[in-house]
């Protein structure tokens, strides 16, 4: 199904999203200097609002150089992909009853999908540079990312196997009476956790690991092609925290206010919850993370699939 | 486990502190009278120069930022024909104070001297002498040194006996 003002809504989200992603550049650092004990920017504009426009000015002002040993092609293609995986899956996220683009039956397969070819951006940015840090970033990506993702799409199972449907409108619809998060309090954390691995923030931002890899995968970058990186990690986390919202926590779902506000304020605080994250956690070592994911997390994932769908099957 | 949610706990709590960051150009941090900032070269009470273009500052200086020429005035006073230091040399260590037998060398607490032109960080004689007699408002070496000069011979110094009569002393 379609929404039923397609080009508004497409117009409307991507506009949002894309703002919001810029304005999350002022808010995570005003964030972070919050529980920092600082200030962080307040100079530019009431409260150093401006400060995102002085930021975008700059970067589109930046010399956009490829480097000569860059492979080309892929180079410029790289930073493509990760703002097209990340805004395709935006077109199944249901904001309101009526502000969505596509009501797709498999939506929840799309996302996790599309999640997935984002692999692709870092891996071959990695790759393209030419560059021991940014290929080390690259490789670091892609195993990270390949087995978070494993138990990122298992431990959504449980939220379909209760709303018994992967169309996240039917999802959103069967937290009527409860919000997953109360059934689904383990499956929540995981994705959580997942979900900071898939859009490589802080404690799991290895690929990029400023103190050990320059800027890893994007540090041959520069001008606005870093910008998309930037801006497309920064989409992922309103995403993930999108997600989170509509599979967890009822999405536009809430008393009093209208659905939009609801929907944005759940979204803002996962968003401040990531910031908080990175502001407290240091980041873990490789080996680790790696161990975490296979050997905590999978099990745990699985585990929680096999009671949950024990649970549906003995209701039935 | 639970200590990650401490620190995220912790760090939170942490939204409700004072912060600790002085906005410096709207509001200026206090600095103690014996701050080690801008160099300036004072005068004696009667307004005089101080220095005795002696070289110790010069010579203690570790960056070799002061550079000096001494000469004499008509009364037999050393003084310096130029006195210059280069401030984006200095580093502000005070050791031309200390060295210092006159008082006249005193670094202050002022920082606020950035330039745009690297030239303009060179300060001359009349940049560094203030009026006044900085941190040490009665001292004036001249009345209180021995030193022979036109206006005043031995003995004739600030708490300074005349000179013995060395015929006096014989038996």
């Amino acid at each position: 199904m379609i929404s039923p003002y397609p080009i508004a809504s497409i117009i409307g989200i991507l506009i949002v999203s894309q703002t919001l992603a810029a304005g999350l550049i002022w808010v995570e650092r005003r964030l972070l200097a919050l529980w920092q004990d600082r200030y962080g920017p307040n100079r530019v504009g009431p409260f150093g609002l401006l400060q995102v426009l002085a930021d975008s000015i700059k970067i589109f002002f930046k010399e956009d150089w490829i480097p000569p040993f860059a492979d080309k092609a892929v180079f410029i293609l790289a930073p493509a992909i990760v703002m097209i995986t990340v805004l395709m899956s935006y077109a199944v996220l249901p904001v309101t009853p009526r502000i969505f683009i596509s009501d797709l039956n498999v939506g929840l397969l799309f996302f996790l999908g599309m999640s997935s070819l984002g692999v692709y951006s870092v891996v071959l940015a990695g790759w393209a540079s030419d560059n021991k840090y940014s290929l080390l970033g690259g490789l670091r990506a892609a195993a990270q990312m390949l087995s978070y993702e494993v138990f990122m799409g298992l431990s959504l199972m449980g939220v379909v196997l209760l709303a018994g449907s992967f169309n996240l409108m039917d999802i959103v619809n069967a937290q009527q009476r409860m919000w997953f998060v109360i059934p689904q309090f383990l499956s929540f954390v995981l994705f959580l956790i997942a979900g900071v691995a898939e859009t490589r923030r802080l404690p799991f931002d290895l690929p990029e690991a400023e103190s050990e890899l320059i800027a890893g995968f994007h540090s041959e970058y520069s001008g606005m092609k870093f910008g998309m990186f930037f801006v497309g990690e920064y989409l992922g986390v309103i995403l993930i925290s999108a997600m989170i919202t509509v599979l967890f926590f009822g999405g536009w779902q809430g008393p009093v206010l209208p659905p939009i506000v609801w929907f944005l304020l759940k979204t803002l605080l996962f968003i401040a919850l990531f910031i908080l994250l990175r502001a407290a956690l240091p980041r873990p070592r490789f080996d680790q993370l790696m161990s975490w994911g296979w050997k905590v997390m999978l099990p745990l994932t699985l585990a929680n699939l096999l009671v949950t769908g024990a649970i549906v099957m003995a209701h039935r | 486990m639970l200590s990650i949610l401490r620190t995220l706990w912790n760090v939170f709590l942490h939204a409700f502190r004072r912060r600790v960051t002085v906005e410096y150009p709207d509001r200026k941090a206090y600095l103690a009278p014996r701050w080690r900032g801008r160099i300036i070269l004072s005068r004696d009470p009667d307004g005089g120069e101080r220095c005795v273009a002696c070289y110790l500052c010069a010579v203690v200086c570790p960056v070799e930022c002061i550079a000096l020429q001494a000469t004499e005035d008509a009364y037999g006073r050393r003084y310096p024909e130029f006195f210059r230091i280069n401030f984006s040399r200095c580093i502000f260590c005070g050791l031309c104070e200390d060295a210092c037998p006159t008082y006249a060398i005193q670094l202050t607490p002022d920082y606020e001297m950035s330039e745009y032109n690297r030239q303009n960080l060179v300060y001359e004689k009349e940049d560094l002498l203030i009026s006044g007699t900085g941190k040490y408002p009665g001292y004036n070496f001249w009345r209180v040194a021995g030193v022979e000069i036109k206006e005043k011979t031995k003995g004739q110094s600030e708490n300074e006996a005349p000179p013995t009569d060395l015929h006096s002393l014989l038996p």
